[in-house]
């Protein structure tokens, strides 16, 4: 017998996940919390505004990943229930990615359309940014059980990997925007890159 | 003062200046706050991060300093910090920083104009660009490990620009020493152009006949041009310059041309700013 936990972690009762999934909710508004508790007590430094974009856009990405994480992950340690999980992780990125954009077009550009479609037209990492976000849309309208069953499964796989080419535009629209210190961005192609890649691996094997 | 107190890892600032006289030069925006002009830099030599040069550039050390001063000149010669501070009396002169990346400060620095410190080499005829190159000590400054820029940082004026009443070599701000992320102990400040332009902690000032290659210039020739004056009409190709954000303000405000410095526009009758970025 493996210890209660292992087993647990093998093949957790539909109460514990529905835990797990709670637990989960909270922990993914943490970031959102902190920003709005330091923004709160002006303790976002000197440009609030820039902090803000940025920490949004980051925690996109993030959680981008860490929903592209879950099927590798559920493949290397034969935890199907994670996939349960994948949902609302990859809604979290949408969360962040609205936050983002949000912020970009009120506190940066005040709705100024003009301005706005300008600069979607004008700047390239604006582009990305904006097809990535665009491209983030019918992922989560279809993220429904309801939709789920309306487009048939296997159409519906077939459109959320949108999200691979959404991945690739997100880590391009970081990258295009930094002055010159492309590390950071860079960190984030490689972890995309490595993901990506498990996904290859396992095509390869099951071929 | 009470922010160096209350800040004590910036203890080498805050050495008030002694003998600083007022200046017409003065902006009349109200002054970014002290914390936000000594807590959010660019100085890539210690962090590509604006919050850490502030701690980060406590290891440099701004005495025993000197700066030479050479090339096309009659009398070239090397300048210790002390006789620089004393030289030509210290003015106060606020002005609008404006930064390439779109946000804006102002500050109130202490320094003498940089013609003072020309017209003491005297500049041969055939001197038509000056260059400023700025310390990189790996000791000191731990992004110099990086290879972010090519150290190191260097940067040019052509010469008329360089002798313009407006061009400042500061020593101070806040009527206090430099502190060390603001580019101690001997910084230029030039307020028409983007704020990059104004090279930090320098350690050697050049007279040439040749437009010298500066930093920005040959990390990206398409996005940072030779006079990176400030220019509304004239976006960065990967974000407008039209508008800002002064910091410690909420709204975005207009860009002006030569960041409102409109004296300077005649330094460049007849040439085509948008070529000459």
């Amino acid at each position: 017998m493996p210890p209660p936990f292992i087993a647990w972690l093998r093949s957790p009762s539909p109460q514990q996940i529905g835990r797990v999934k709670a637990l989960l909710f909270v922990v993914c508004l943490i970031p959102v919390s902190l920003l709005a508790w330091r923004f709160w007590h002006d303790d976002l430094g000197a440009n609030p505004i820039e902090y803000i974009t940025r920490a949004t856009g980051e925690w996109t990405l993030r959680f981008l990943l860490i929903t592209l994480t879950v099927t590798p992950f559920r493949r290397f340690t034969n935890l199907n229930w994670v996939l349960r999980l994948r949902r609302m992780l990859g809604l979290y990125a949408f969360f962040y990615c609205c936050l983002h954009l949000t912020t970009y077009l009120w506190l940066d550009q005040f709705f100024d359309w003009r301005s706005i479609f300008a600069d979607i037209m004008k700047r390239p990492f604006i582009t990305i940014g904006f097809a990535a976000f665009v491209g983030m849309l019918p992922l989560a309208i279809t993220s429904t059980n309801a939709m789920i069953k309306r487009l048939g499964g296997k159409r519906w796989l077939w459109l959320h990997r949108l999200v691979y080419p959404v991945a690739v535009a997100g880590v391009i629209h970081f990258w295009w925007l930094v002055k010159r210190d492309i590390r950071e961005p860079l960190l984030y192609a490689v972890i995309l890159g490595l993901l990506l890649g498990a996904r290859r691996v396992r095509t390869r094997q099951t071929a | 003062g009470s922010i160096a107190l209350a800040l004590p890892s910036l203890a080498s600032a805050g050495n008030k200046l002694a003998g600083v006289v007022s200046s017409n030069y003065k902006v009349p925006d109200p002054s970014t706050p002290y914390k936000y002009v000594t807590r959010y830099n660019n100085y890539y030599e210690f962090s590509t991060d604006k919050e850490e040069p502030a701690e980060a550039a406590q290891t440099l050390k701004t005495r025993p300093w000197t700066v030479s001063i050479e090339g096309l000149c009659a009398k070239p010669q090397t300048i210790g910090i002390e006789d620089l501070l004393k030289f030509a009396p210290l003015e106060e002169r606020i002005y609008r920083m404006r930064c390439v990346e779109g946000w804006s400060m102002v500050i109130p620095w202490v320094g003498f104009p940089l013609a003072t410190l020309l017209k003491r080499v005297e500049p041969l005829g055939s001197a038509k660009f000056v260059e400023f190159t700025t310390l990189a000590d790996r000791k000191q400054m731990p992004g110099i490990g990086s290879r972010v820029l090519d150290w190191p940082y260097v940067e040019g004026l052509r010469l008329d620009e360089a002798m313009h009443p407006l061009t400042l070599m500061a020593v101070g701000l806040y009527g206090e020493e430099l502190p060390n992320q603001n580019g101690a102990p001997i910084r230029l400040v030039v307020p028409w152009k983007y704020g990059f332009k104004g090279g930090k902690s320098i350690v050697r000032i050049r007279l040439l006949d040749k437009m010298p290659g500066t930093a920005w210039n040959k990390a990206a020739s398409h996005e940072y041009g030779f006079y990176s004056n400030v220019n509304p009409e004239v976006d960065h190709p990967r974000w407008s310059q039209a508008t800002e954000r002064r910091i410690g303000e909420f709204g975005k405000r207009k860009t002006l041309m030569f960041n409102g410095y409109d004296e300077v526009a005649p330094l460049y009758a007849g040439m085509d700013l948008k070529k000459n970025f």
